[in-house]
């Protein structure tokens, strides 16, 4: 048995307001897979995310964790499993301090003393946040802030990674820092994004929404070089798949 | 608005306060939430007129700020900022109660006079142990006190809640009121028109927010239970600081101890 996958049969959800966000989504992540999520802005990718630790509950379908089917009983097991990063690190961290921001999640998994000490130093220097841990969170920059965010879920000791839009508002070294990192984990991860070269760097599949549901999974080579699927998607190829910039721009001055 | 954010980081600094360490830091939280109430308690208690019996009641956040190492010009900026409230509610008392109740020469001094500096005194000390407590404890950690002396787990999370939503609240209300600041081109904008709708907005969007700090707590096993860092048991010195305080508020109150001093220096000096 392993924890470390993540499979999601026939999921729907459907807002209060009668929205269909997500139609019949099925998927299998298997062990240490890195696989991305994307699609236009409203494509239901947020969604989905919420519903891979059951911070929203699916109208139908069901998610597996594992041998774990996610249901109200299995809820704390599963979060503790699947460790999720908003998109927004400013909603992620809400105490005082940074050390006392990791060790949330310990502390409410029952660790005491020494171990929490430990548990939060690892975490911060796996992500290069040793030094920050006694400043408060809002006077972090956004790349700080992003990997202290990271750090509070690494400290949970969870096996599956789930982050929302990782790249979104850093600069890019700190965003190249970030990708690097996240090569180095051994986790199953699963991302969100619109920065599709991150996803070629990163993700060896990938899984394309449109208005709720799958219109693609596999080989993320296979997906970007299909450009029919990408327009049809809202979608376009990374920006390395693109061709150098200048020469384009002259060859479409040219056609004007 | 850059006001608003400045009081807002100025007051997630008594939480950062409560980090340090001291003999008082290192407290049982609950002995330093009993000693607050008992103080507060025993200071409200006084009768309306009363202001001499007050003072020595400043020896309570006097040796707690000395022995916890907390910034005294920042607590006493905390509580200046609650002043001008108090002033409200007491400006009218010198109008309204106009009974004389110490003649110094020509200077009539009026009852409403006494008790309008009666509230400011007791006010004063009030919320200044109230900042103390917090700056000591912790936020976090006097909730989980007061759940552990019995207070329903259900109204201990919704204090913790109301104190994050505070901040939460003061973010929304810089960032919109910023907008609308800027777009109103130095003028008035819209007025008060326009100020139903930021009104509205402003409940929406922090509803929103709080939800989605609410769901990453969740998200990181929070099932509304308080955890601190903090390791501590009602030992012997929680006892000692419990009972010291309680003896000599209780003595406090019930004998005017300034003015038998009052009375003593009299006597040898007539």
């Amino acid at each position: 048995m392993s924890h470390h996958i993540v499979e999601a049969k026939n999921l729907q959800h459907v807002y209060p307001d009668g929205t269909i966000a997500i139609k019949d989504v099925s998927f299998r992540i298997t062990h240490g897979e890195s696989v991305a999520i994307i699609g236009a802005n409203g494509a239901g990718k947020s969604t989905l995310l919420q519903h891979l630790n059951g911070c929203l509950i699916a109208t139908a379908g069901e998610i597996w964790i594992g041998d774990t089917l996610l249901t109200k009983s299995t809820l704390p097991d599963i979060r503790r499993t699947v460790g999720m990063v908003f998109q927004y690190p400013d909603d992620q961290l809400f105490m005082p301090t940074v050390f006392e921001d990791v060790a949330f999640g310990p502390l409410n998994q029952g660790l005491s003393g020494e171990e929490i000490d430990r548990r939060v130093t690892e975490a911060l220097e796996r992500v290069g946040a040793g030094h920050l841990r006694a400043k408060p969170p809002y006077h972090l920059s956004g790349g700080e802030k992003k990997r202290v965010a990271i750090a509070t879920v690494l400290a949970m000791s969870s096996d599956i990674l789930v982050m929302d839009e990782p790249t979104s508002g850093l600069d890019p070294f700190a965003r190249r820092q970030l990708m690097y990192l996240l090569q180095e984990f051994q986790h199953t991860k699963i991302f969100t994004s619109h920065d599709l070269d991150m996803v070629l760097d990163l993700c060896g599949r990938t899984i394309i929404l449109h208005e709720g549901a799958i219109m693609a999974d596999g080989p993320t080579d296979e997906i970007f070089r299909n450009e029919a699927l990408l327009t049809a998607c809202r979608l376009e190829k990374p920006f390395s798949m693109q061709g150098c910039p200048l020469c384009n721009r002259s060859s479409r001055h040219k056609k004007t | 608005m850059i006001s608003i954010n400045a009081a807002v980081i100025d007051l997630k600094r008594l939480d950062l306060l409560a980090e340090s360490d001291s003999p008082i830091h290192a407290l049982d939280a609950r002995a330093k939430v009993l000693v607050t109430f008992v103080f507060i308690t025993s200071v409200v208690s006084f009768g309306r007129y009363e202001l001499a019996r007050l003072l020595p009641f400043f020896i309570f956040p006097a040796v707690m700020i000395a022995l916890a190492g907390l910034p005294p010009l920042y607590i006493v900026r905390k509580i200046a900022l609650i002043s001008p409230f108090v002033l409200m509610v007491g400006l009218l008392n010198p109008v309204f109660d106009r009974t004389v109740l110490y003649q110094i020469g020509q200077l009539a001094i009026s009852g409403g006079w006494i008790s309008l500096a009666s509230l400011l005194v007791r006010s004063t000390l009030t919320v200044g142990a109230a900042f103390i407590l917090v700056g000591t404890t912790g936020f976090t950690a006097v909730c989980q006190a007061l759940e552990r002396l019995g207070i329903p787990q259900l109204f201990a999370v919704q204090l913790l809640f109301l104190h994050r939503y505070i901040f939460v609240l003061a973010d929304e209300i810089s960032s919109s009121s910023r907008a609308r600041e800027l777009r109103s081109c130095g003028k008035k904008g819209l007025g008060v028109t326009s100020f139903g709708s930021l009104v509205g907005h402003l409940l929406l969007r922090t509803w929103q927010r709080a939800e989605r700090i609410h769901t990453a707590m969740l998200a990181r096993g929070f099932v509304g239970r308080f955890h601190t860092r903090r390791q501590s048991r009602f030992g012997a010195s929680e006892l000692c600081f419990l009972l010291g305080w309680t003896i000599l508020f209780i003595a406090l109150r019930a004998f005017d101890i300034s003015g038998t001093l009052g009375l003593l220096l009299t006597g040898i000096f007539p």
